[in-house]
């Protein structure tokens, strides 16, 4: 990609522009369209690998069989201990192991406001 | 619990959808496409090439009377977008678009639940739309299971995946058997200013959920339309929209096959809408040969008339069957004048039935000619496109040129006006909302986008949890009601009246005994003054809450048409109403019985200056199910019979009857033609010995009878009403001695 003081504006006249394109027929034009297409795409579905955000985690407890307040509560809890990038569900699971309980158990309890205090520590240094 | 099955003749009640919904669970539902539409199909004397398995219960089009009520189905699925605010309503419409052929029930969310970063619950009423929750969902989907029992075709139910809280609505979908999204994060960029990373990170996520659920998916590139100042140059932008989201969906995992495009004619009357909008039609069908077409109807240029919305949805139809269509959308002709009402919905329906059977089979004898003006500009608009796609690259990719205003652009691309919807990639709502996944991230779903790092011995991502909701249903958990005040179960108490007795009605529209009704009126006076005395009608007509919905010039100062909404306030009891009696028609071997005794003979004709014969023709006619099947002999006098020549045929065939046809009622001219067909008789001393039967479409019977007549037919009468009435009357003639 070029840098933008790189960028020269390109001329917003369309038999100018075209020149390149006039000789493909219509089969290459709609290949060159695709190409483009997925080119344009690629670094959002790169993003979104390697992203999370709330909603996300969100629809991760929600299909672990919370509800969407406990949900919602979950979710602040661990972002405020910054810990979403290890997974809002991830965070369930490995206290529901720390505190021999059921994962819902313990997602229930979070929503309540409890356990917070065994959350740091459960990754180890990163939890800090 | 399985709820009983509905009952043509009885209203839905949505208390019993509300019974025990906290057990109902859907199935996953994925999309449905109509049945058996690759196959001639027959209905009545005609064929259909473009058709689908038919209803086993329907309301054809009214004019189907003239075809022995048939009701093709259409190859394509038709949507009808239903959203009052309130679902208890809505339910009810859903099952009269049903019964009219729509099998893609849309449902519109109420203004700004796409701000808000969490599912909403319980059943709160909403404004322009409903709120989407688990209930209402839920409830919904309930209803349509029995509404798509009662009309034999599965209804696919659909909603928007979209706004801050785009993956919850995904897994709520999919839990709850939703079977079409719109979804397309371009959408929360632009039109809703979502942060643009969240958007397209959140959208990823969504994207495999539908694809799981085998949703369709419509994106929302029709917005760019209908958002443009001058939307007729808006086609290439609107073909680089089409791709983002499409490459994009296809990146995340959705089928080709599921994934439709939300693809709009740009333009409209009076603009030369179908030579602007074909070739569009055309290039986009060829760049996207692989995915579906969801016909949306141009919106840009509605106003508060429904003819003309309805004009512009009908050409809007031809660009669909003169190249393809997958689902054609129905937008409701009342859009441009209030939330949409209960009838509205059908008569959209009913015009995306009306003109796809007419036009069916249409390309076999008309196509699209690529040589000459459109094949020139379908290229036009690719290159356009492609160009499009060119500079978003040249200047850093997508976000870039969102910033930079490249949307929304009044100017056809490359050509630029500057007045383009820009967003900050640093910016919008939900920014600042994005987290890196660590090396040791984890999600233990059974569908996930992205990197999902399981822990060590752990094989699939659920063993953890024994599994999330998209493999144990029972682990989903519901919600009732948050909200005490507002809620399904207030709103059915203050109704309680009509839900417990269906014989008390009062006029409705859009919520269960709402009041209002429409007055029609002109005014002789210009259109300022025309209004105001509208309202001031209203007021003297006991409505209240009187607003002018439309009025149209028909001359500066000759005449205003107005149409003007007001609420009644009384109830009407259905039991207390004195209904006229209805005949129970003689059975057919009683009437042939009758005539095989006795033959009888009848001389029909149009009377007055009136040219109408095809009614009267039916009534007569043996092939349907006329008078001539029972054996009755008919001389037939044509059109625009003088009554005098009526009557003396009949004089001449010694016949028991005269049938006479009246159409035209214009200053009631039609019951002056009877009573002048009852005078002759008298004159020529006939009348006592001769049956006088009166038909037409504005005929009723007791001003007939008022008028001389012995009996009069309206519409939808049949010819076993005609001869049923003949031999009963001549049987009492003879029992009063009159006749031997």
């Amino acid at each position: 990609m070029n840098k933008p003081e790189e960028r020269v504006q390109l001329s917003q006249d369309f038999s100018e522009r075209r020149e390149h394109l006039k000789e493909m027929d219509d089969q290459e034009l709609y290949d060159y369209f695709w190409e483009l297409a997925g080119k344009v795409v690629e670094p959002m579905l790169e993003a979104g690998k390697v992203y999370t955000t709330p909603s996300v985690e969100r629809s991760v407890l929600l299909r672990m069989g919370f509800n969407s307040i406990e949900a919602g509560a979950i979710v602040d809890g661990v972002i405020s201990h910054n810990l979403l990038g290890k997974g809002a569900g991830h965070v369930v699971w490995r206290l529901s192991q720390k505190l021999d309980k059921s994962v819902l158990e313990t997602g229930e309890a979070l929503a309540r406001g409890e356990y917070w205090d065994e959350v740091p520590g459960l990754f180890g240094e990163v939890a800090s | 619990m399985t709820l009983k099955p509905l009952e043509a003749d009885k209203r839905m009640d949505v208390r019993d959808i509300l019974e025990g919904l906290e057990n109902y669970k859907s199935p996953v539902r994925p999309w449905h496409w109509r049945e058996e539409r690759d196959i001639e199909h027959k209905h009545g004397d005609f064929s259909y090439y473009e058709a689908s398995k038919p209803l086993k219960q329907s309301v054809p089009l009214p004019g189907s009377r003239g075809f022995g009520y048939i009701d093709p189905q259409t190859d394509c699925v038709i949507t009808t977008e239903i959203a009052s605010g309130r679902f208890e309503d809505d339910v009810r419409r859903m099952r009269m678009a049903a019964w009219n052929g729509a099998d893609h029930i849309m449902v519109i969310r109420t203004a700004g639940q796409s701000h808000i970063d969490s599912l909403l619950e319980g059943t709160t009423q909403g404004i322009g739309g409903i709120p989407v929750t688990r209930k209402q969902c839920r409830a919904t989907r309930r209803a349509l299971d029995l509404i798509e029992e009662e009309v034999g075709r599965p209804i696919n139910f659909h909603s928007y995946v979209s706004g801050v809280a785009g993956p919850d609505i995904a897994v709520m979908f999919h839990e709850e058997g939703v079977s079409g999204v719109h979804q397309d994060p371009q959408y929360n960029v632009l039109y809703r200013n979502i942060n643009m990373l969240r958007s397209f990170i959140d959208a990823c996520e969504s994207k495999a959920i539908i694809a799981d659920g085998g949703m369709l998916q419509i994106d929302g590139a029709h917005n760019a339309n209908a958002t443009a100042m001058e939307a007729w140059k808006v086609m290439p932008e609107l073909i680089v929209q089409h791709a983002i989201n499409t490459a994009f969906s296809l990146g995340c995992g959705i089928k080709a096959d599921n994934i439709a495009l939300s693809t709009v004619p740009p333009t409209a009357p009076p603009a030369p809408c179908m030579r602007l909008d074909l070739p569009y039609a055309v290039a986009l069908r060829d760049l996207f040969k692989d995915f579906k077409m969801r016909a949306q109807q141009n919106t840009k240029f509605m106003e508060s008339e429904t003819r003309e919305a309805t004009v512009t949805h009908t050409l809007n139809m031809v660009i669909s069957r003169l190249t393809s269509v997958d689902v054609q959308s129905t937008i409701t002709p009342d859009e441009g004048r209030n939330v949409p009402w209960h009838y509205f919905n059908i008569n959209a329906t009913n015009t995306a039935r009306q003109a796809l059977n007419g036009m069916d089979g249409m390309r076999q004898m008309v196509k699209i000619d690529r040589e000459g003006p459109l094949g020139d500009r379908v290229r036009e608009l690719k290159e356009r496109a492609v160009l499009f796609l060119e500079e978003i690259l040249h200047v850093g990719g997508y976000f870039e040129a969102v910033e930079q205003g490249f949307f929304v652009d009044n100017a056809e691309y490359p050509e630029r006006k500057g007045d383009g919807i820009a967003r900050e990639i640093e910016g919008g709502i939900g920014v600042n909302a994005l987290y890196l996944r660590d090396d040791d991230y984890f999600a233990p779903v059974s569908v996930h986008y992205g990197n999902n790092n399981l822990p060590e011995g752990v094989k699939h991502a659920t063993d953890v949890i024994g599994g999330d909701t998209f493999e144990d249903p029972s682990k989903v958990k519901f919600i009732d009601e948050l909200d005490e005040s507002d809620n399904v179960n207030v709103r059915l108490e203050e109704k309680k009246l009509y839900y417990d007795n269906t014989n008390i009605v009062r006029p409705e529209v859009e919520f269960m005994a709402d009041g209002y009704i429409v007055v029609t009126l002109q005014l002789p006076c210009e259109k300022r003054y025309a209004e105001v005395a509208a309202l001031e009608i209203g007021k003297r007509m006991n409505l209240s809450e009187c607003e002018v919905i439309h009025s149209q010039v028909m001359h500066p100062c000759e005449g205003t048409y107005i149409e003007m909404k007001g609420k009644v306030d009384f109830d009407i009891d259905l039991n207390e109403l004195e209904m006229p009696e209805v005949k129970e028609n003689l059975s057919e071997k009683e009437i042939r019985d009758a005539i095989h005794a006795q033959g009888m003979t009848i001389v029909a004709g149009t009377i007055g200056e009136d040219e109408h014969s095809v009614g009267l023709k039916e009534t007569l006619d043996i092939k349907h199910g006329g008078i001539e099947g029972f054996g009755i002999k008919y001389h037939y006098l044509g059109t625009s019979v003088p009554v005098e020549k009526l009557v003396d045929a009949a004089i001449e065939t010694n016949a028991d009857a005269i049938l006479a046809s009246t159409i035209i009622s214009h200053n009631n001219i039609h019951y002056d033609n009877m009573r002048k067909l009852a005078d002759v008789c008298v004159e020529k001393g006939v009348r006592d010995k001769l049956i006088l039967v009166a038909g037409g479409t504005q005929v009723n019977s007791e001003l007939a009878v008022e008028a001389g007549m012995d009996v009069g037919f309206g519409r939808g009468s049949k010819g076993i009403d005609v001869a049923s009435f003949l031999v009963e009357r001549r049987r009492q003639m003879q029992e009063e001695g009159i006749l031997d």
